[in-house]
């Protein structure tokens, strides 16, 4: 569904990803860990358009769709949820996710309802301005709001980030759930242990390029992944 | 919440009316000198370019500082072609230039098309103007207008222009008639139905997703963009739709004054307007309304005896002399920002659950300190 084939970026003076392939298959979710400056962030910025590629081409649904606008990937179903979450804080919770429907022109009140269906929170808060939320409540919008573009893929930035244990585990089960009803997603993440738990495939990824890849099952198990993201 | 929703809108409009109708009383019952309507007229001119303003600086997150040019563009707009083609031919106005615009159109075609050549100068600029950012932007803009007034009073273009000469006699407020017939439209009542227009068009964009799309961009132009927003395209949106504005509340301001000039629209005038928006709220409409009738109604009546020997009662010619009444509004303005950093309204707009939550609020407290 999802190819990146020889993806090779520079970012801020250095080649921050270096010749990288991946394949993302239509229902799975995909992780790519990696320590700090690893280039995993770039690679999704990249893939959502924010940032042009030196090289390689990027596929979705056998378009190419490399160096693209965002307007055109959003419209083409993928989508971002940034790092830092980065939701709209003088925006209410509505507000927010109607801006992640900006590009839409039919009917999104099916889709707010789905929306507060996984996050009764977020209805609580419906007129509540986003930067007033706790961390947990904005990444939940940030999820949101992403959902709101009706995506075909999801690709998420560090969704642990700043969060307590507890919340994670939530985010985490969302995540799982969103998949069953039919989104792809690709997830990038510090939290190794968590996003291999979840993943179907897994890639490593250091100094820029993908050093191992395999069933997420096994990357927990493999001795080298073990040392180097789940602490022994 | 929709019946909430309708009769908050009731309430609204019967405010407004309101607001029409005593306006409309006082035209008729006031000596048509009185200052009240100098205070009303500019006012009311003053908050349409600080809404302006502000569409651009609160909500769209720009920091432009053009906003005198494109006054200056639509009041000679404005001027220029609704000046009797009698007057351009005669020698009173356009004495060292033979008039090029030989034809005169209406008030109404004035106002439009002062609006239109401020968007169209905005969309020229804009192209390359907003990819800068904040302080660039800023002294981009600062820099247009200031080149805009230098041309404007160039020889070559005096045909045009009348060069650094006055431009006058087009139809002004004292000129202007209901149509169809002879009768003279209420001028005070003119302004405030033209600016009462204005910021409600304003006012339908904000809260359109276009507006949404602009307040995502000053929140978080990356995660704007991620959501598939195209950054240019609205930021030079927004910057043409609040220069129309500011284009036509120049030619409001050319119809107030009864004469236009270039030298008018000094970067001063600017300075005014952005005082005016921060004073009332960054992001907020109608604390941009507020702020200017009181800055207009403090500089222009209520501090004048500062000037003049006598104010409050106290008759002290030697302190109170020219230049006193800028000094204590300084002072004022100081106040108000150290004591209301987020302006008058901050970013919130009046409303009357605002005020009587406000109100009840201050009885509480009274009662309390009982």
């Amino acid at each position: 569904m999802f190819e990146i084939k020889g993806l090779s970026v520079n970012y801020g003076g250095i080649e921050a990803v270096r010749d990288i392939s991946l394949s993302v298959p239509e229902g799975a979710i995909v992780t790519l860990i990696g320590a700090n400056g690893a280039g995993k962030s770039t690679t999704l910025r990249t893939i959502a358009g924010l940032v042009k590629p030196r090289a390689g081409k990027i596929e979705f649904m056998g378009e190419d769709i490399t160096g693209k606008d965002p307007a055109y990937i959003v419209g083409k179903g993928i989508t971002l949820v940034p790092e830092g979450r980065r939701i709209f804080p003088d925006l209410t919770v509505l507000e927010n996710l109607k801006i992640g429907a900006y590009l839409r022109q039919d009917s999104i009140e099916e889709d707010i309802e789905w929306v507060y269906s996984l996050f009764p929170r977020l209805r609580e808060r419906s007129w509540q301005y986003g930067g007033t939320l706790s961390g947990g409540e904005q990444q939940m919008l940030a999820v949101g709001r992403a959902l709101m573009s009706k995506p075909k893929l999801m690709m998420m930035d560090e969704p642990s980030l700043g969060l307590a244990p507890l919340v994670v585990k939530d985010i985490f089960s969302i995540i799982e759930k969103i998949n069953k009803e039919g989104v792809t997603i690709l997830l990038i993440e510090q939290n190794a242990n968590m996003a291999l738990k979840i993943a179907d495939i897994g890639y490593v990824m250091e100094t820029g390029q993908i050093t191992l890849s395999g069933k997420g099952s096994d990357l927990i198990s493999d001795e080298g992944v073990r040392k180097a993201y789940l602490g022994g | 919440m929709d019946r909430e929703r309708r009769n908050h809108l009731i309430r609204l409009f019967a405010a407004i009316a309101i607001v029409y109708g005593l306006v409309a009383v006082l035209e008729f019952t006031l000596r048509p000198t009185s200052i009240v309507f100098t205070v009303l007229r500019k006012g009311a001119i003053y908050s349409l370019v600080a809404v302006s303003m502000n569409l651009l600086n609160g909500f769209t997150g720009l920091f432009s500082l053009g906003q005198a040019g494109f006054m200056l563009l639509g009041a000679y707009t404005y001027a220029i072609l609704t000046m009797p083609t009698s007057v351009k031919e005669s020698e009173r106005v356009y004495k060292y230039y033979d008039a090029l615009v030989r034809f005169d159109t209406g008030v109404v075609v004035g106002l439009i098309a002062a609006g239109l050549v401020a968007a169209l100068f905005a969309f020229l600029i804009g192209l390359p103007v907003l990819r800068l950012k904040s302080d660039y932007l800023a002294i981009a803009t600062l820099g247009f207008a200031e080149i805009i007034r230098a041309v404007c009073q160039w020889d070559v273009l005096g045909p045009i222009t009348n060069g650094a000469n006055l431009l006058r006699e087009f139809k002004d407020l004292s000129r202007i008639t209901l149509p169809f017939s002879d009768i003279p439209f209420p001028p005070t009542l003119f302004v405030f139905i033209v600016v009462g227009i204005c910021i409600l068009l304003i006012v339908l964009l904000i809260n359109s997703t276009y507006g949404r799309a602009f307040k995502a961009i000053r929140d978080d132009e990356t995660a704007a963009e991620a959501m598939g927003i195209n950054l240019f395209r609205h930021k030079e949106l927004s910057f043409v739709i609040s220069s129309f504005f500011a284009g036509v509340s120049g030619a409001l301001l050319a119809m107030f004054q009864y004469t236009v000039q270039a030298q008018q629209f000094r970067t001063v005038l600017t300075y005014e307007i952005l005082l005016i928006v921060v004073i009332g709220g960054i992001g907020s409409i109608s604390g941009s309304c507020i702020a200017s009738f009181l800055y207009i109604a403090l500089s222009e009546w209520w501090l004048r005896g500062l000037d003049m020997g006598t104010f409050l009662g106290i008759h002290a010619p030697d302190l109170f002399r020219s230049g006193f009444r800028r000094l204590v509004f300084s002072v004022i303005i100081m106040v108000i920002v150290l004591f209301f950093s987020r302006g008058i309204m901050g970013d919130k707009e009046l409303s009357f659950e605002r005020m009587r939550s406000w109100v009840s609020g201050r009885i509480r407290r009274k009662e309390g300190a009982r």
